[in-house]
Protein backbone atom coordinates (compact mmCIF):
# COMPACT_ATOMS: atom_id res chain seq x y z
CA UNK A 1 0.00 0.00 0.00
CA UNK A 2 1.23 3.43 -0.74
CA UNK A 3 4.35 2.12 -2.20
CA UNK A 4 5.70 4.25 -4.87
CA UNK A 5 6.80 7.89 -5.37
CA UNK A 6 9.81 6.72 -7.97
CA UNK A 7 12.02 10.16 -8.36
CA UNK A 8 15.53 10.29 -9.67
CA UNK A 9 16.13 11.36 -5.92
CA UNK A 10 14.89 7.97 -5.39
CA UNK A 11 17.16 6.43 -7.69
CA UNK A 12 20.12 8.06 -6.12
CA UNK A 13 19.46 6.69 -2.40
CA UNK A 14 18.94 3.07 -3.92
CA UNK A 15 22.04 3.57 -6.01
CA UNK A 16 23.65 4.65 -2.36
CA UNK A 17 22.29 1.62 -0.58
CA UNK A 18 22.95 -0.68 -3.05
CA UNK A 19 26.48 0.86 -3.11
CA UNK A 20 27.00 0.69 0.92
CA UNK A 21 25.83 -3.05 1.04
CA UNK A 22 28.34 -4.15 -1.55
CA UNK A 23 31.13 -2.30 0.20
CA UNK A 24 29.68 -4.04 3.61
CA UNK A 25 29.29 -7.24 2.27
CA UNK A 26 32.71 -7.27 0.74
CA UNK A 27 34.64 -6.19 3.52
CA UNK A 28 35.86 -9.57 5.05
CA UNK A 29 38.06 -9.93 1.40
CA UNK A 30 39.58 -6.27 1.85
CA UNK A 31 39.63 -5.56 5.69
CA UNK A 32 41.19 -6.13 8.74
CA UNK A 33 39.91 -8.78 10.79
CA UNK A 34 39.50 -6.37 14.08
CA UNK A 35 37.86 -4.08 11.19
CA UNK A 36 34.92 -6.94 10.82
CA UNK A 37 34.59 -7.32 14.40
CA UNK A 38 34.07 -3.50 14.61
CA UNK A 39 31.64 -3.54 11.91
CA UNK A 40 29.75 -7.00 13.25
CA UNK A 41 29.11 -4.60 16.43
CA UNK A 42 28.17 -1.46 14.26
CA UNK A 43 25.49 -4.03 12.64
CA UNK A 44 24.47 -5.43 16.01
CA UNK A 45 23.47 -1.78 17.59
CA UNK A 46 22.18 -0.53 14.33
CA UNK A 47 20.40 -3.41 14.24
CA UNK A 48 18.68 -3.17 17.88
CA UNK A 49 18.59 0.97 17.38
CA UNK A 50 16.14 0.57 14.03
CA UNK A 51 13.96 -2.00 15.74
CA UNK A 52 13.76 0.33 18.99
CA UNK A 53 12.90 3.25 16.65
CA UNK A 54 10.09 1.06 14.29
CA UNK A 55 7.94 1.09 17.48
CA UNK A 56 9.20 3.41 19.88
CA UNK A 57 9.94 6.53 16.92
CA UNK A 58 6.05 6.84 15.86
CA UNK A 59 4.47 5.86 19.33
CA UNK A 60 6.08 7.74 21.55
CA UNK A 61 6.02 4.34 23.88
CA UNK A 62 9.80 4.77 25.16
CA UNK A 63 10.41 1.02 26.09
CA UNK A 64 13.43 -0.34 27.52
CA UNK A 65 13.59 -4.04 27.24
CA UNK A 66 15.74 -4.15 24.30
CA UNK A 67 18.22 -5.91 26.76
CA UNK A 68 15.59 -8.34 27.76
CA UNK A 69 14.53 -9.36 23.78
CA UNK A 70 18.48 -9.42 23.15
CA UNK A 71 18.93 -11.49 26.15
CA UNK A 72 16.07 -13.73 25.36
CA UNK A 73 17.68 -14.28 22.24
CA UNK A 74 21.41 -14.95 23.72
CA UNK A 75 19.58 -17.53 25.95
CA UNK A 76 17.70 -19.64 22.95
CA UNK A 77 21.19 -19.67 21.52
CA UNK A 78 22.73 -20.60 24.81
CA UNK A 79 20.35 -23.58 25.19
CA UNK A 80 19.88 -25.28 22.19
CA UNK A 81 22.86 -23.68 19.70
CA UNK A 82 24.24 -26.97 20.43
CA UNK A 83 21.56 -29.39 18.84
CA UNK A 84 20.06 -27.22 15.97
CA UNK A 85 22.16 -25.71 13.11
CA UNK A 86 22.96 -22.19 13.13
CA UNK A 87 20.50 -20.23 10.78
CA UNK A 88 17.81 -22.31 12.78
CA UNK A 89 19.30 -20.97 15.98
CA UNK A 90 18.82 -17.34 14.91
CA UNK A 91 15.18 -17.79 13.57
CA UNK A 92 14.42 -19.62 16.85
CA UNK A 93 16.13 -16.79 18.96
CA UNK A 94 13.90 -13.92 17.08
CA UNK A 95 10.42 -16.21 17.59
CA UNK A 96 11.55 -16.26 21.50
CA UNK A 97 11.40 -12.69 21.42
CA UNK A 98 8.82 -12.27 19.74
CA UNK A 99 6.86 -14.22 21.93
CA UNK A 100 7.66 -12.41 24.82
CA UNK A 101 7.12 -9.28 23.71
CA UNK A 102 3.60 -10.27 22.61
CA UNK A 103 3.00 -11.30 26.44
CA UNK A 104 4.67 -8.45 27.65
CA UNK A 105 2.79 -6.40 25.08
CA UNK A 106 -0.89 -7.54 25.85
CA UNK A 107 0.36 -6.77 29.42
CA UNK A 108 1.50 -3.55 29.47
CA UNK A 109 1.04 -1.56 26.28
CA UNK A 110 -2.26 -0.29 28.46
CA UNK A 111 0.58 1.85 30.89
CA UNK A 112 1.25 5.11 29.52
CA UNK A 113 4.31 7.56 29.86
CA UNK A 114 6.52 6.72 32.55
CA UNK A 115 4.52 3.47 34.03
CA UNK A 116 5.57 1.63 30.66
CA UNK A 117 9.09 2.72 30.61
CA UNK A 118 9.80 1.78 34.12
CA UNK A 119 7.63 -1.39 33.62
CA UNK A 120 9.86 -2.40 30.70
CA UNK A 121 13.19 -1.44 32.43
CA UNK A 122 11.83 -3.81 35.15
CA UNK A 123 11.76 -6.96 32.50
CA UNK A 124 15.24 -6.48 31.76
CA UNK A 125 15.70 -7.50 35.54
CA UNK A 126 12.91 -9.85 36.16
CA UNK A 127 14.57 -12.27 33.14
CA UNK A 128 18.03 -11.58 34.34
CA UNK A 129 17.35 -12.62 38.16
CA UNK A 130 14.93 -15.60 37.02
CA UNK A 131 17.59 -17.19 34.67
CA UNK A 132 20.02 -16.28 37.36
CA UNK A 133 18.27 -18.08 39.70
CA UNK A 134 17.33 -20.90 37.79
CA UNK A 135 21.20 -21.21 36.79
CA UNK A 136 21.83 -21.29 40.10
CA UNK A 137 19.64 -23.94 41.86
CA UNK A 138 18.25 -25.76 38.92
CA UNK A 139 21.49 -26.29 36.45
CA UNK A 140 23.96 -25.15 39.74
CA UNK A 141 26.41 -23.30 37.05
CA UNK A 142 25.99 -19.77 36.38
CA UNK A 143 27.52 -19.50 33.22
CA UNK A 144 26.88 -21.29 29.50
CA UNK A 145 29.58 -22.27 26.93
CA UNK A 146 27.67 -20.91 23.28
CA UNK A 147 29.14 -22.81 20.49
CA UNK A 148 31.39 -20.86 19.03
CA UNK A 149 31.22 -19.55 15.36
CA UNK A 150 33.82 -17.74 12.72
CA UNK A 151 33.44 -13.58 13.17
CA UNK A 152 32.94 -13.25 9.37
CA UNK A 153 29.97 -15.90 9.81
CA UNK A 154 28.36 -13.88 12.56
CA UNK A 155 29.03 -10.73 10.67
CA UNK A 156 26.86 -11.84 7.34
CA UNK A 157 24.31 -13.26 10.18
CA UNK A 158 23.85 -9.55 11.29
CA UNK A 159 24.34 -8.11 8.00
CA UNK A 160 21.46 -10.49 6.39
CA UNK A 161 19.54 -9.32 9.91
CA UNK A 162 20.08 -5.75 9.27
CA UNK A 163 18.83 -5.94 5.49
CA UNK A 164 15.75 -7.72 5.88
CA UNK A 165 14.81 -5.10 9.26
CA UNK A 166 15.35 -2.44 6.86
CA UNK A 167 13.33 -3.76 3.80
CA UNK A 168 10.71 -5.08 6.81
CA UNK A 169 10.85 -1.41 8.74
CA UNK A 170 10.71 0.53 4.99
CA UNK A 171 7.56 -1.16 4.03
CA UNK A 172 5.74 -0.83 7.36
CA UNK A 173 6.70 2.96 7.46
CA UNK A 174 5.15 3.31 4.11
CA UNK A 175 1.94 1.29 4.81
CA UNK A 176 -0.84 2.47 6.06
CA UNK A 177 0.35 0.64 9.35
CA UNK A 178 2.82 3.37 9.48
CA UNK A 179 0.50 6.22 9.98
CA UNK A 180 -1.32 4.23 12.10
CA UNK A 181 1.46 3.81 14.29
CA UNK A 182 2.25 8.19 14.02
CA UNK A 183 -1.28 8.84 14.76
CA UNK A 184 -1.52 6.52 18.07
CA UNK A 185 1.69 8.57 19.28
CA UNK A 186 -0.36 11.61 18.27
CA UNK A 187 -3.52 10.76 19.78
CA UNK A 188 -4.73 7.39 20.89
CA UNK A 189 -8.02 8.01 21.36
CA UNK A 190 -8.86 9.83 18.06
CA UNK A 191 -6.81 6.98 16.19
CA UNK A 192 -9.14 4.48 17.56
CA UNK A 193 -12.01 6.54 16.79
CA UNK A 194 -10.89 6.64 13.04
CA UNK A 195 -11.08 2.86 13.00
CA UNK A 196 -7.38 1.92 13.76
CA UNK A 197 -7.02 -1.33 16.30
CA UNK A 198 -4.81 0.45 18.69
CA UNK A 199 -4.24 -2.41 20.52
CA UNK A 200 -3.31 -5.34 18.10
CA UNK A 201 -1.61 -2.96 15.96
CA UNK A 202 0.76 -1.59 19.13
CA UNK A 203 1.31 -5.41 20.37
CA UNK A 204 2.37 -6.31 16.94
CA UNK A 205 4.37 -3.81 15.95
CA UNK A 206 6.25 -4.40 19.36
CA UNK A 207 6.88 -8.13 18.70
CA UNK A 208 7.97 -7.70 15.21
CA UNK A 209 10.71 -4.60 17.01
CA UNK A 210 11.76 -7.61 19.39
CA UNK A 211 11.96 -10.17 17.17
CA UNK A 212 14.80 -8.36 15.57
CA UNK A 213 16.37 -8.10 18.65
CA UNK A 214 16.03 -11.25 19.80
CA UNK A 215 17.81 -12.53 16.69
CA UNK A 216 20.90 -10.11 16.92
CA UNK A 217 21.08 -11.54 20.47
CA UNK A 218 21.16 -15.33 19.27
CA UNK A 219 23.91 -14.37 16.24
CA UNK A 220 26.10 -12.57 18.73
CA UNK A 221 25.81 -15.20 21.64
CA UNK A 222 27.67 -17.11 18.84
CA UNK A 223 30.69 -14.80 18.81
CA UNK A 224 30.92 -14.49 22.95
CA UNK A 225 31.54 -18.09 23.34
CA UNK A 226 30.72 -17.23 27.27
CA UNK A 227 27.54 -15.65 28.39
CA UNK A 228 25.93 -15.50 31.61
CA UNK A 229 22.87 -13.71 32.74
CA UNK A 230 24.58 -10.43 33.69
CA UNK A 231 26.12 -10.85 30.28
CA UNK A 232 23.28 -11.33 28.57
CA UNK A 233 20.73 -9.03 30.24
CA UNK A 234 23.04 -6.33 30.29
CA UNK A 235 20.88 -2.90 30.86
CA UNK A 236 23.27 -0.74 28.52
CA UNK A 237 21.93 -2.44 25.45
CA UNK A 238 18.59 -0.81 26.86
CA UNK A 239 19.88 2.20 27.27
CA UNK A 240 22.49 2.54 24.80
CA UNK A 241 19.56 2.39 21.67
CA UNK A 242 17.62 4.76 23.05
CA UNK A 243 20.41 7.08 22.65
CA UNK A 244 22.00 6.02 19.56
CA UNK A 245 18.16 6.82 17.83
CA UNK A 246 18.29 10.22 19.54
CA UNK A 247 21.41 11.09 18.54
CA UNK A 248 21.32 10.14 15.27
CA UNK A 249 17.62 11.63 14.95
CA UNK A 250 14.40 9.65 15.48
CA UNK A 251 12.30 10.66 12.58
CA UNK A 252 13.98 9.41 9.52
CA UNK A 253 14.54 5.69 8.68
CA UNK A 254 18.97 6.33 8.59
CA UNK A 255 18.70 8.75 11.65
CA UNK A 256 19.48 5.24 14.23
CA UNK A 257 21.25 4.20 11.36
CA UNK A 258 23.28 6.95 11.36
CA UNK A 259 23.28 7.44 15.04
CA UNK A 260 24.23 3.73 16.00
CA UNK A 261 27.00 4.03 13.56
CA UNK A 262 29.00 7.01 15.26
CA UNK A 263 28.20 5.89 18.16
CA UNK A 264 29.68 2.22 18.30
CA UNK A 265 33.00 3.56 16.37
CA UNK A 266 33.25 6.29 18.91
CA UNK A 267 32.88 3.81 21.70
CA UNK A 268 35.57 1.49 20.23
CA UNK A 269 37.60 4.59 19.32
CA UNK A 270 37.65 5.40 23.21
CA UNK A 271 38.12 2.39 24.76
CA UNK A 272 41.33 1.92 22.78
CA UNK A 273 42.32 5.08 23.20
CA UNK A 274 41.15 6.67 26.61
CA UNK A 275 40.87 3.45 28.63
CA UNK A 276 40.22 5.68 32.05
CA UNK A 277 38.41 8.08 31.12
CA UNK A 278 36.30 6.69 27.77
CA UNK A 279 33.04 6.92 29.84
CA UNK A 280 33.35 10.20 31.22
CA UNK A 281 33.74 11.64 27.74
CA UNK A 282 31.36 9.32 26.50
CA UNK A 283 29.11 11.14 29.14
CA UNK A 284 30.25 14.84 28.10
CA UNK A 285 29.26 13.94 24.61
CA UNK A 286 25.52 13.05 25.06
CA UNK A 287 25.22 15.64 27.61
CA UNK A 288 26.22 17.85 24.74
CA UNK A 289 24.02 16.19 21.89
CA UNK A 290 20.78 16.22 23.74
CA UNK A 291 21.00 20.12 24.64
CA UNK A 292 22.73 21.39 21.23
CA UNK A 293 21.11 18.34 19.00
CA UNK A 294 17.19 17.70 19.78
CA UNK A 295 16.57 16.07 16.67
CA UNK A 296 19.90 14.49 16.43
CA UNK A 297 22.28 14.81 13.69
CA UNK A 298 19.78 14.54 10.64
CA UNK A 299 18.24 16.99 12.12
CA UNK A 300 21.41 19.80 12.59
CA UNK A 301 22.72 18.79 9.24
CA UNK A 302 19.23 19.84 7.63
CA UNK A 303 19.46 23.07 10.02
CA UNK A 304 22.79 24.14 8.59
CA UNK A 305 21.53 23.00 5.39
CA UNK A 306 18.50 25.28 5.30
CA UNK A 307 21.00 28.07 6.61
CA UNK A 308 22.71 28.08 3.51
CA UNK A 309 20.09 27.90 1.16
CA UNK A 310 18.71 31.09 3.50
CA UNK A 311 21.99 33.14 2.69
CA UNK A 312 22.39 32.01 -0.98
CA UNK A 313 19.02 33.12 -1.36
CA UNK A 314 18.97 36.15 0.65
CA UNK A 315 15.60 35.16 2.52
CA UNK A 316 15.11 36.34 6.31
CA UNK B 1 -36.16 4.07 9.86
CA UNK B 2 -34.43 4.10 13.42
CA UNK B 3 -30.99 4.35 12.93
CA UNK B 4 -29.91 4.61 16.44
CA UNK B 5 -31.95 3.53 19.46
CA UNK B 6 -31.29 4.24 23.25
CA UNK B 7 -32.48 2.38 26.20
CA UNK B 8 -32.44 3.42 29.65
CA UNK B 9 -28.66 4.40 29.11
CA UNK B 10 -27.07 5.24 32.37
CA UNK B 11 -23.50 6.25 33.48
CA UNK B 12 -21.69 6.53 36.65
CA UNK B 13 -18.81 8.55 37.37
CA UNK B 14 -17.71 7.86 41.38
CA UNK B 15 -21.55 8.55 43.08
CA UNK B 16 -22.48 11.19 40.34
CA UNK B 17 -24.41 10.25 37.50
CA UNK B 18 -23.33 11.44 34.61
CA UNK B 19 -26.25 9.99 32.19
CA UNK B 20 -29.03 8.27 34.25
CA UNK B 21 -31.62 6.03 31.90
CA UNK B 22 -31.44 8.09 29.01
CA UNK B 23 -34.26 6.91 25.96
CA UNK B 24 -33.59 7.98 22.66
CA UNK B 25 -34.13 7.39 18.66
CA UNK B 26 -32.62 9.03 16.43
CA UNK B 27 -34.60 8.93 12.74
CA UNK B 28 -32.20 8.01 9.47
CA UNK B 29 -31.19 11.18 7.70
CA UNK B 30 -32.01 13.43 10.48
CA UNK B 31 -29.84 16.40 12.27
CA UNK B 32 -30.51 16.00 16.34
CA UNK B 33 -29.46 18.52 18.27
CA UNK B 34 -28.37 17.70 21.93
CA UNK B 35 -28.41 20.83 24.23
CA UNK B 36 -28.37 21.26 28.19
CA UNK B 37 -26.49 23.03 30.28
CA UNK B 38 -22.77 22.80 31.35
CA UNK B 39 -22.20 19.32 32.67
CA UNK B 40 -25.37 17.96 31.63
CA UNK B 41 -24.14 14.82 30.66
CA UNK B 42 -24.40 15.48 26.66
CA UNK B 43 -20.23 14.79 26.02
CA UNK B 44 -20.70 11.77 27.97
CA UNK B 45 -23.66 10.38 25.75
CA UNK B 46 -21.57 10.73 22.89
CA UNK B 47 -18.72 8.94 25.00
CA UNK B 48 -21.37 6.26 25.36
CA UNK B 49 -22.89 5.65 22.32
CA UNK B 50 -19.10 6.39 20.50
CA UNK B 51 -17.59 3.60 23.14
CA UNK B 52 -15.24 5.76 24.40
CA UNK B 53 -16.85 4.81 27.80
CA UNK B 54 -18.91 2.21 28.68
CA UNK B 55 -22.56 2.23 29.91
CA UNK B 56 -22.78 1.08 33.50
CA UNK B 57 -26.80 -0.23 32.16
CA UNK B 58 -29.10 0.27 29.04
CA UNK B 59 -28.70 -0.46 26.06
CA UNK B 60 -27.70 1.09 22.68
CA UNK B 61 -28.58 -0.12 19.31
CA UNK B 62 -27.12 0.90 16.03
CA UNK B 63 -29.10 -0.46 12.95
CA UNK B 64 -30.69 -2.57 15.16
CA UNK B 65 -27.73 -4.23 16.09
CA UNK B 66 -26.70 -4.07 19.81
CA UNK B 67 -23.55 -2.09 20.12
CA UNK B 68 -22.57 -1.83 23.95
CA UNK B 69 -19.90 -3.64 24.41
CA UNK B 70 -17.99 -2.85 21.16
CA UNK B 71 -14.23 -1.49 21.06
CA UNK B 72 -14.59 2.25 19.49
CA UNK B 73 -12.77 1.11 15.92
CA UNK B 74 -15.36 -1.58 15.57
CA UNK B 75 -18.30 1.40 16.22
CA UNK B 76 -16.35 3.65 13.81
CA UNK B 77 -15.96 0.65 10.68
CA UNK B 78 -19.87 0.10 11.03
CA UNK B 79 -20.38 3.14 9.97
CA UNK B 80 -20.83 5.81 13.23
CA UNK B 81 -18.13 8.37 13.50
CA UNK B 82 -17.64 11.33 15.69
CA UNK B 83 -15.71 14.67 16.13
CA UNK B 84 -13.79 15.80 19.85
CA UNK B 85 -15.17 18.73 21.66
CA UNK B 86 -11.52 19.09 22.36
CA UNK B 87 -9.59 19.20 19.46
CA UNK B 88 -8.03 15.85 19.00
CA UNK B 89 -6.46 16.33 15.17
CA UNK B 90 -3.27 14.18 14.39
CA UNK B 91 -0.66 17.99 15.07
CA UNK B 92 2.32 16.60 13.67
CA UNK B 93 1.05 14.89 10.58
CA UNK B 94 -0.56 17.13 7.56
CA UNK B 95 -4.16 17.82 6.73
CA UNK B 96 -4.34 15.12 4.17
CA UNK B 97 -2.58 12.01 6.68
CA UNK B 98 -5.18 12.93 8.84
CA UNK B 99 -7.82 12.46 7.04
CA UNK B 100 -6.34 9.40 4.83
CA UNK B 101 -5.97 7.76 7.94
CA UNK B 102 -9.65 7.69 8.77
CA UNK B 103 -10.09 6.58 5.22
CA UNK B 104 -7.66 3.79 5.28
CA UNK B 105 -8.45 1.89 8.30
CA UNK B 106 -12.00 3.18 9.39
CA UNK B 107 -14.60 2.17 6.88
CA UNK B 108 -16.04 -1.03 6.82
CA UNK B 109 -14.96 -2.50 3.54
CA UNK B 110 -10.74 -1.50 3.01
CA UNK B 111 -9.88 -0.01 0.02
CA UNK B 112 -6.64 0.34 -2.44
CA UNK B 113 -4.25 3.07 -0.83
CA UNK B 114 -4.78 4.92 -4.10
CA UNK B 115 -8.51 4.77 -3.67
CA UNK B 116 -7.82 6.09 -0.15
CA UNK B 117 -5.51 9.05 -1.11
CA UNK B 118 -8.50 10.04 -3.99
CA UNK B 119 -11.19 9.94 -1.04
CA UNK B 120 -8.94 12.00 1.66
CA UNK B 121 -8.40 14.70 -1.24
CA UNK B 122 -11.96 14.80 -1.87
CA UNK B 123 -13.24 15.31 1.57
CA UNK B 124 -10.51 18.27 2.45
CA UNK B 125 -12.02 20.07 -0.65
CA UNK B 126 -15.65 18.82 0.83
CA UNK B 127 -14.70 20.86 3.83
CA UNK B 128 -12.71 23.74 2.43
CA UNK B 129 -9.27 22.51 3.14
CA UNK B 130 -7.90 21.49 0.05
CA UNK B 131 -5.26 24.22 -0.04
CA UNK B 132 -4.16 23.54 3.62
CA UNK B 133 -3.60 19.36 2.61
CA UNK B 134 -0.14 19.69 3.36
CA UNK B 135 -0.01 21.68 6.09
CA UNK B 136 0.66 19.88 9.07
CA UNK B 137 -2.51 19.78 11.57
CA UNK B 138 -1.49 22.14 14.11
CA UNK B 139 -0.35 24.75 12.13
CA UNK B 140 -3.98 25.02 11.13
CA UNK B 141 -6.60 28.04 12.28
CA UNK B 142 -9.00 26.60 15.02
CA UNK B 143 -12.01 26.52 12.73
CA UNK B 144 -9.80 24.76 10.44
CA UNK B 145 -8.56 22.22 13.06
CA UNK B 146 -12.99 21.75 13.25
CA UNK B 147 -12.93 21.55 10.03
CA UNK B 148 -10.05 18.68 9.71
CA UNK B 149 -11.82 16.95 12.15
CA UNK B 150 -15.04 16.84 10.39
CA UNK B 151 -13.33 15.64 7.53
CA UNK B 152 -11.55 13.08 9.11
CA UNK B 153 -14.76 11.48 10.42
CA UNK B 154 -16.20 11.54 7.00
CA UNK B 155 -13.49 9.75 5.78
CA UNK B 156 -14.77 6.73 7.17
CA UNK B 157 -17.95 6.87 5.73
CA UNK B 158 -20.30 7.09 7.97
CA UNK B 159 -23.91 6.50 8.44
CA UNK B 160 -24.44 8.80 11.13
CA UNK B 161 -21.82 11.39 12.55
CA UNK B 162 -22.02 12.93 16.16
CA UNK B 163 -20.36 16.73 16.50
CA UNK B 164 -19.77 17.50 19.49
CA UNK B 165 -19.39 21.28 19.67
CA UNK B 166 -18.41 22.11 16.05
CA UNK B 167 -19.18 26.13 16.49
CA UNK B 168 -18.05 26.68 19.62
CA UNK B 169 -15.64 29.26 19.86
CA UNK B 170 -16.19 30.40 16.29
CA UNK B 171 -17.21 34.05 15.01
CA UNK B 172 -20.26 34.62 13.67
CA UNK B 173 -19.45 34.47 9.72
CA UNK B 174 -17.76 30.97 10.76
CA UNK B 175 -20.30 29.66 12.10
CA UNK B 176 -22.77 30.21 9.06
CA UNK B 177 -20.30 28.07 7.24
CA UNK B 178 -20.08 25.36 9.66
CA UNK B 179 -24.44 25.30 9.29
CA UNK B 180 -23.52 25.47 5.94
CA UNK B 181 -21.20 22.12 6.51
CA UNK B 182 -23.65 20.71 8.88
CA UNK B 183 -26.39 21.32 5.64
CA UNK B 184 -24.78 19.62 3.28
CA UNK B 185 -23.73 16.97 5.12
CA UNK B 186 -26.75 15.74 5.82
CA UNK B 187 -27.15 16.27 1.56
CA UNK B 188 -24.50 13.43 1.76
CA UNK B 189 -27.36 11.31 3.51
CA UNK B 190 -25.58 11.05 6.65
CA UNK B 191 -27.53 10.92 9.98
CA UNK B 192 -26.22 14.06 12.46
CA UNK B 193 -26.50 13.97 16.44
CA UNK B 194 -24.87 17.74 17.24
CA UNK B 195 -24.38 18.87 20.89
CA UNK B 196 -24.32 22.76 20.54
CA UNK B 197 -24.74 25.80 22.67
CA UNK B 198 -25.27 27.94 19.53
CA UNK B 199 -28.86 28.62 19.50
CA UNK B 200 -29.07 30.26 16.10
CA UNK B 201 -27.45 26.92 14.66
CA UNK B 202 -29.21 24.81 17.05
CA UNK B 203 -32.75 26.70 15.88
CA UNK B 204 -31.91 26.31 12.18
CA UNK B 205 -30.37 23.65 11.39
CA UNK B 206 -31.53 20.83 13.75
CA UNK B 207 -34.83 18.89 13.04
CA UNK B 208 -35.47 17.77 16.24
CA UNK B 209 -33.89 19.22 19.59
CA UNK B 210 -33.46 16.86 22.91
CA UNK B 211 -32.58 18.37 26.18
CA UNK B 212 -30.60 16.79 28.99
CA UNK B 213 -30.66 18.26 32.43
CA UNK B 214 -28.35 16.62 35.30
CA UNK B 215 -27.85 13.63 33.37
CA UNK B 216 -31.93 13.05 32.34
CA UNK B 217 -34.02 13.90 29.50
CA UNK B 218 -36.16 16.61 30.23
CA UNK B 219 -37.62 17.39 27.14
CA UNK B 220 -37.05 16.48 23.40
CA UNK B 221 -39.25 18.29 20.12
CA UNK B 222 -38.87 20.64 17.21
CA UNK B 223 -37.17 23.16 17.74
CA UNK B 224 -39.99 25.27 18.07
CA UNK B 225 -41.42 23.57 20.62
CA UNK B 226 -38.17 23.27 22.81
CA UNK B 227 -37.81 27.18 22.69
CA UNK B 228 -41.98 27.08 24.26
CA UNK B 229 -40.98 24.85 26.61
CA UNK B 230 -41.45 26.39 30.51
CA UNK B 231 -39.35 23.34 31.74
CA UNK B 232 -36.18 24.25 28.88
CA UNK B 233 -36.50 27.51 30.03
CA UNK B 234 -36.54 27.16 33.92
CA UNK B 235 -33.34 24.74 33.31
CA UNK B 236 -31.58 27.51 31.67
CA UNK B 237 -32.81 30.80 33.19
CA UNK B 238 -34.19 29.75 36.59
CA UNK B 239 -37.17 30.27 37.68
CA UNK B 240 -38.83 34.00 37.09
CA UNK B 241 -38.87 34.28 40.87
CA UNK B 242 -35.08 33.86 41.27
CA UNK B 243 -34.65 36.00 38.17
CA UNK B 244 -36.43 38.95 40.07
CA UNK B 245 -33.78 38.49 42.33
Amino acid sequence: MGFGRITSKNAFVAGLVLLILILLASAPLYASAYTVIVLTSVLMYVTIAVSWTLFSGPTGYISLASAAFFGAGIYTSAIIGRALPLPLVIVLGGLVSFCLALLVGALTLRLKGIYFVMFTFGLVELLLHFILWYEVNITGTTGRVVPSVANTTVFYILLMIFVILMVTVSFIRCSRYGLALQSIGENEEAASHSGVHVTALKIIIYAVSALFMGAAGSAMAARWTYIDPTIAFNPLISFMPVLMAIFGGIRPLYGPVIGAAIFTYLEQFLITRFPYYYMLIFGIIMVVAILYMPNGIIGLAQRIREKSLRKKYGDT
Amino acid sequence: MVILEGRGVTRYFGGLAAVIDVDFLVEEGEVLGLIGPNGAGKTTLFNLISAALEPRSGSIKFRGKEITGLKPYQICRMGLARTFQTLKVFANMSAFDNVLLGASFGRRDSMAAAEAAKEAKALLEFVGLAEAATLPAKDLTFANQKKLEVARALSTQPELLLLDELMEGLNPTEVSRAMALVKRIQERGITVIMIEHVMRAIMNVCERIMVLHHGAKIAEGTPREISASKKVIEVYFGERADAGN
